[in-house]
């Protein structure tokens, strides 16, 4: 799926009518599917922000002054702020061992880290429980030692990093294969150092690359709902995440707080899709890759 | 010594770093994916198949499992129809605002699960925007198991769109030109010429929506209604398990969807490894 980004560059649509369909028949396929993404998609991200402001702004601002809102809100982001760059720091060592080598067993490597994408969200948080739970295999001795994993910062952590552990790896790692080594070896050849090398051939190429990877990871890291909820154990103020908050709020029918608070991510989502948009047109070429395009 | 058998591993090579990179990516892989996936076997062969099946075939987790999976097969389905006229009329037709629903598309991938779970709900809800107008025809959608479907069908969707675009794009011309010369109608050529290099697309499409759906709990809980035997998804019963501290049951079940999931991702392999014998890519 590599010289994708070459074939977008063919004209969209031709007007001769031996390469398209006859005009009635597009216009009934663009109204179906317009309306079918105006049912799926569209409505439920406009419901979000008319729900959240029904009572104007002030109902909108009264979900923010709730101490446990911004507890959620703080806690949402310490967990970020340790999950991604573990992540990004795993996906550039995973991408330049993969994509700048040639060793047995690659496939298998390359699908292992895939792995977490088909794992339920619950069983990925599940599997954390099993490990450092009460009842969990390391449980009993952590328990000994008054260290707190499970139902604690730890644990969501933990939870975080496994969901969206694949994220910057898949990103990177198809660019880098495709970008090959002939730059780095002629740095090499003149004399640069492997870390000089990395930092002023490697970096620059893959830039645009490893901004949407991350984009991505953080979105899913902020708006993890089911692994987080499995080991979270729901204590509000502290360990209640912003989706778990948000779940809370409307399970107690405050339904405008539930959606000022979910605006919130559905704004950072908006946001990761139209930086995305942009780099695809700005950067097309360096960001092509096997997961989305 | 050691370098003689480590060349036999991997090929030579000028850039610097192997060694190190391969060994923290294979650490932290151990750690934080495989441990933990390990932990839960570990715990399931300690159940055994006597116990698995046990709790597989009492029958709320049947029917939770029954749910799930059917609901995902006809979600995915939809959504691979869908998605393969929405990526269709994406790739070939040129109309205003193309653009910005191409964009729409990734939607279901940057929108946390729970907000979209709250937004699903409230738009089919009996007083919602679309509930209120399917009402009146006698169709319930939310707090019904055509509520999960419609949850899933949005997490699926991009994933069938995905996989089929860039296929799309990749048709050349001169085929459906040859078609056209040959005396092919538009509907033949379509039919016979476009649609066969693209099933592999719309087959990974369908296998990645149904394995994310069978997975999915938070878009979902909000608007199924959660009723025992009727509306209660797979991964909701492991959190109920779970909250009763029952762990060998949510074992139970992690352990028969992580099974199904890990078929699914071995039949998209294949699938893959198919349509490069027969078309020469994926």
């Amino acid at each position: 799926m590599s010289d994708l980004s070459a074939a977008l560059a063919l004209p969209v649509s031709s007007q001769q009518s031996v390469v398209t369909e006859k005009k009635p028949i597009r216009w009934l396929a663009i109204s179906i599917a317009l309306v079918f993404l105006l049912l799926f998609l569209v409505l439920p991200l406009v419901v979000v922000f008319v729900e959240a402001f029904r009572r104007g702004l002030e109902g909108f601002l009264a979900a923010f002054q709730e101490a446990d809102a911004l507890a959620a809100i703080r806690l949402t982001m310490t967990v970020a702020a340790i999950a991604v760059p573990l992540n990004v720091v795993f996906g550039l060592m995973a991408s330049w061992a993969i994509a700048k080598f040639e060793f047995k067993g690659k496939s298998l490597l390359i699908t292992l880290i895939d792995l977490p994408f088909s794992v339920s969200p619950v069983v990925s948080g599940l599997i954390y429980l099993l490990l450092f739970g009460a009842q969990g295999l390391f449980g009993p001795w952590l328990m000994a030692h008054g260290i707190k994993i499970a139902f604690a910062l730890p644990g969501i952590v933990l939870a975080t990093i496994f969901v969206t552990f694949p994220f910057v790896a898949r990103q990177l790692i198809p660019l880098m294969q495709e970008q090959g080594t002939a730059e780095e070896e002629a740095a090499l050849t003149l004399g640069a150092s492997g870390w000089r090398t990395f930092l002023k051939v490697t970096l620059p190429n893959i830039k645009w690359g490893l901004l949407y990877g991350v984009l991505l990871c953080n979105a899913r890291a902020m708006g993890e709902f089911g692994a987080v909820s499995v080991v979270s154990g729901h204590i509000r103020g502290l360990t209640n995440t912003i989706p778990l908050h948000v779940e809370i709020l409307y399970n107690e029918y405050n339904f405008v707080a539930a959606f000022a608070v979910s605006s919130l991510l559905a704004g950072l989502a908006l946001v990761t899709l139209a930086l995305k948009s942009f780099l695809e047109w700005r950067h097309g070429a360096d960001l092509a890759s096997g997961t989305h395009r | 010594m050691a370098s003689a058998s480590y060349l036999r591993l991997k090929q030579a090579s000028v850039l610097p770093g192997f060694g190190v990179t391969l060994g923290y990516t294979l650490l932290y892989l151990g750690l934080l994916v495989l441990l933990p996936l390990g932990a839960l076997v570990v715990k399931a062969s300690g159940i055994g198949i006597t116990g698995i099946a046990a709790t597989a075939t009492d029958p709320r987790v049947a029917a939770a499992l029954e749910t799930s999976f059917s609901i995902s097969l006809l979600a995915a389905g939809v959504a691979s129809l869908f998605g393969l006229l929405i990526a269709w009329v994406l790739t070939r037709y040129d109309f205003p605002g193309r653009k910005l629903l191409d964009a729409i598309v990734d939607l279901p991938f940057a929108l946390p699960t729970a907000v979209a779970g709250i937004a699903l709900a409230a738009l089919y809800a009996p007083n919602g925007w679309v509930g209120s107008l399917l009402e009146p025809l006698g169709l319930k959608v939310a707090y019904t198991p055509l509520g999960i479907f419609v949850a899933l069908v949005f997490i699926g969707l991009p994933f069938t769109v995905r996989t089929v675009q860039p296929l799309i794009t990749e048709i050349e011309n001169e085929l459906e030109e040859a078609s056209s010369t040959l005396g092919a109608t538009r509907w033949r050529t379509l039919w016979s010429v476009l649609l066969p290099p693209l099933l592999p697309g719309v087959l990974t499409g369908f296998a990645l929506a149904f394995a994310r759906a069978v997975g999915e709990y938070g878009s979902v809980i909000f608007i199924a209604g959660n009723l025992p035997y009727v509306s209660e998804i797979a991964p909701l019963l492991i959190v109920i398990k779970l909250s009763e501290y029952d762990y060998t049951g949510a074992t139970v079940i992690a352990t028969i969807m992580l099974a199904i999931s890990f078929s699914v991702l071995l039949l998209i392999n294949l699938i893959q490894a198919w349509s490069r014998k027969r078309f020469g890519y994926v």
